[in-house]
């Protein structure tokens, strides 16, 4: 009897290993000194030194740790379902234009506010509101370039619709910004910079709960998107219903991306660049083992983006943004040279 | 009803071709075919005359115009997804889109209408699946990825994720366009042998009409005002293969049994 299917349960572990040890100095690092023996303190039974120590570690650094968790997974899982998807391996959240949508969606929501009055105003400020405006932003233009993409199968020009799409939304946006009063676009510029602080443990659970709604949706599109890895002529071949299949990855990259660009802004390259990482340490198209692998990497990746962010030693704090292209971008113009053929 | 149930495939009265915003194009009407079990089919016919539509509309990718089709007795309009897959496997011209799929991987992909929900291979798949690769005999090639291989490999490898479907018909689409002489032979000989000896039915388009006329059971020609499905003796005694090609480059030479250049050439 052949091997089937290597096992991958060392690599994981060790993947798991470093997510804690990453989670842990994520947490410990920040503009106030605080002794790793007083960080573990304040989670076992809350009796540390200062007061002020356990606020910021409880109300401060572990929201945010939680927070890129779920962020770098959420972003990197969109990136592996929209490149298996489009059968693109430069496709992803940011490239497609799907995070201007979400953009677009707060854009209204935020500049918009003053038009739609009273009750929608106050709407527009909740944690919801950001949210479901995000996602419906995201799957509009998702939908968008899935239409497009039936029509045109170049690799190359679906990644230029996806370009045009988000200039579409920038333009819309700069209307809106125009017509828009001084605090307004000081809380919409502020959002788009991308932060991954300041979010509130009620806003983290809406955060939780969209987040699980569509890795829900993903764990059961496994199997499909593994038959769509020979074509979509292959899969329908195999019994694979490929418009159930494409509606229900449209729906869980739109709410996932919708939701974290809602709560930390558009984020860039994480999408795109983490499951190149991930297909290249494990070696595998199989998405049973990628899933899980990509979540993990994107989680790691996106808290060791934001320790750096936070300049240790240091009290100021970079955009987030600035870190992920800077880590992103060279990855990928070196996976780009390095194997010329980037597999998906 | 005991003949037809030899029937693996059997159409009636069926018209071919497209509708598109009103207007339908009809490639082929009429047509009634029977097919048995353990035979090999070649499709034959002029680039462009609707080899194609024809196997896309038995594969149900496209709809038929009117009449019906048959799969081992069950009509195919009732057939969902899965329960297709399980009667029908196909190997396509298309290349394959780039991914990091392992030759295994691959060829147990073949076995997803009838793994769970995600995916789990149970002992009888992995025996499937080690059948297929020992019929295609590519067992040395499990560990590679399958943009390792040659176009000839691949070629057998696709045949194995097929055969792993473990389906009475097989219907495969110029599956030799890409190779040279050897592994076109090499090709057909391992399709011979699965009808043969392992009573696949399985239908081949193909340009490669000597081949065919040496190997296949029965052959179906196309041509632009006539569909004839018979055994190759049949077709070659009532003349028919002189009207394959009309034109004056290529004739059918009866003696020989053979396309062969035509004398004024």
């Amino acid at each position: 009897m052949v091997s089937p299917t290597k096992s991958y349960r060392n690599t994981f572990l060790i993947l798991l290993g470093v997510l804690l040890l990453i989670f842990i100095i994520n947490i410990s690092l920040g503009s106030v000194y605080i002794p790793l023996k007083q960080l573990f303190l304040a989670f076992i039974d809350g009796d540390v030194k200062k007061e002020s120590w356990k606020s910021i570690l409880l109300n401060y650094r572990l929201p945010k740790a939680i927070t890129a968790i779920i962020v770098g997974s959420g972003l990197s899982i969109s990136g592996l379902l929209m490149q298996t998807l489009f059968r693109n391996p430069l496709a992803g959240p940011y490239v497609l234009g799907i995070s201007s949508g979400a953009s677009l969606g707060v854009a209204i929501l935020i500049l918009g506010a003053s038009f739609f009055g009273g009750t929608m105003a106050g709407f527009a400020f909740s944690s919801w509101g950001h949210a479901i405006a995000a996602s419906i932003g995201a799957f509009l233009v998702l939908s968008a370039v899935m239409l497009a993409a039936i029509k045109v199968r170049n690799t190359m020009s679906i990644l230029i619709i996806g370009l045009m799409f988000g200039s579409l939304t920038a333009s819309v946006i700069s209307v809106l910004a125009y017509f828009s009063s001084a605090n307004q676009l000081q809380q919409y510029l502020f959002w788009s910079f991308g932060s991954l602080g300041n979010l509130s443990w009620n806003e983290i659970l809406v955060l939780l709960i969209i987040f699980v709604i569509g890795m829900t949706f993903v764990i059961f599109i496994i199997k499909p998107l593994n038959s769509l890895l020979l074509g979509e002529n292959y899969a329908k071949s195999m019994g694979v219903n490929v418009k159930r299949t494409r509606n229900l990855t449209l729906i869980s990259t739109s709410l996932l991306t919708g939701v974290i660009t809602a709560f930390s802004g558009p984020i860039a390259f994480i999408g795109l660049a983490v499951p190149h990482l991930t297909k290249l340490l494990f070696s595998t198209s199989n998405h049973k083992i990628l899933v899980p692998a990509v979540a993990i990497s994107g989680a790691i990746i996106m808290l060791i983006c934001d320790s750096i962010a936070q300049l240790p030693t240091s009290e100021y704090t970079l955009p987030i943004n600035a870190i992920t292209s800077l880590f992103g971008a060279p990855i990928i113009i070196w996976l780009l040279v390095r194997k010329r053929k980037i597999t998906y | 009803m005991d003949l037809n149930n030899q029937h693996i495939i059997k159409t009636s009265k069926l018209s071919i071709g497209y509708t598109s915003k009103k207007k339908v194009n009809t490639i082929a009407k009429n047509l009634n075919i029977e097919l048995g079990k353990g035979k090999l089919i070649c499709l034959l016919g002029k680039n462009g005359i609707g080899k194609s539509t024809l196997l896309r509309t038995l594969t149900k990718v496209q709809p038929a115009l009117s009449g019906e089709i048959f799969i081992n007795n069950t009509n195919l309009k009732s057939l969902n997804n899965v329960e297709l897959a399980k009667s029908l496997s196909l190997v396509l011209t298309e290349h394959l889109p780039e991914s990091n799929l392992s030759v295994y991987e691959l060829v147990a992909l073949g076995r997803q209408p009838y793994t769970n929900w995600v995916g789990n291979l149970s002992e009888t798949d992995l025996k499937f699946i080690d059948t297929a690769f020992e019929q295609t005999n590519t067992k040395h090639l499990i560990n590679a990825k399958y943009y390792e291989l040659s176009d000839g490999q691949l070629q057998k490898v696709l045949i194995a994720r097929a055969l792993a479907q473990n389906t009475g018909i097989i219907i495969l689409d110029e599956p030799t366009a890409h190779l040279d002489i050897h592994h076109t032979i090499e090709t057909f000989a391992l399709l011979k042998k699965l009808a043969k000896d392992f009573h696949k039915t399985i239908i081949v388009s193909t340009h490669e009409v000597n081949l065919a006329l040496q190997l296949a059971d029965i052959l179906w020609l196309m041509t632009p005002s006539n569909f004839m499905a018979d055994t190759t003796e049949n077709l070659i005694e009532n003349d028919s293969l002189y009207h394959l090609f009309e034109s004056d480059l290529i004739s059918f030479n009866k003696t020989l049994k053979q396309f062969t250049l035509s004398n004024s050439y």
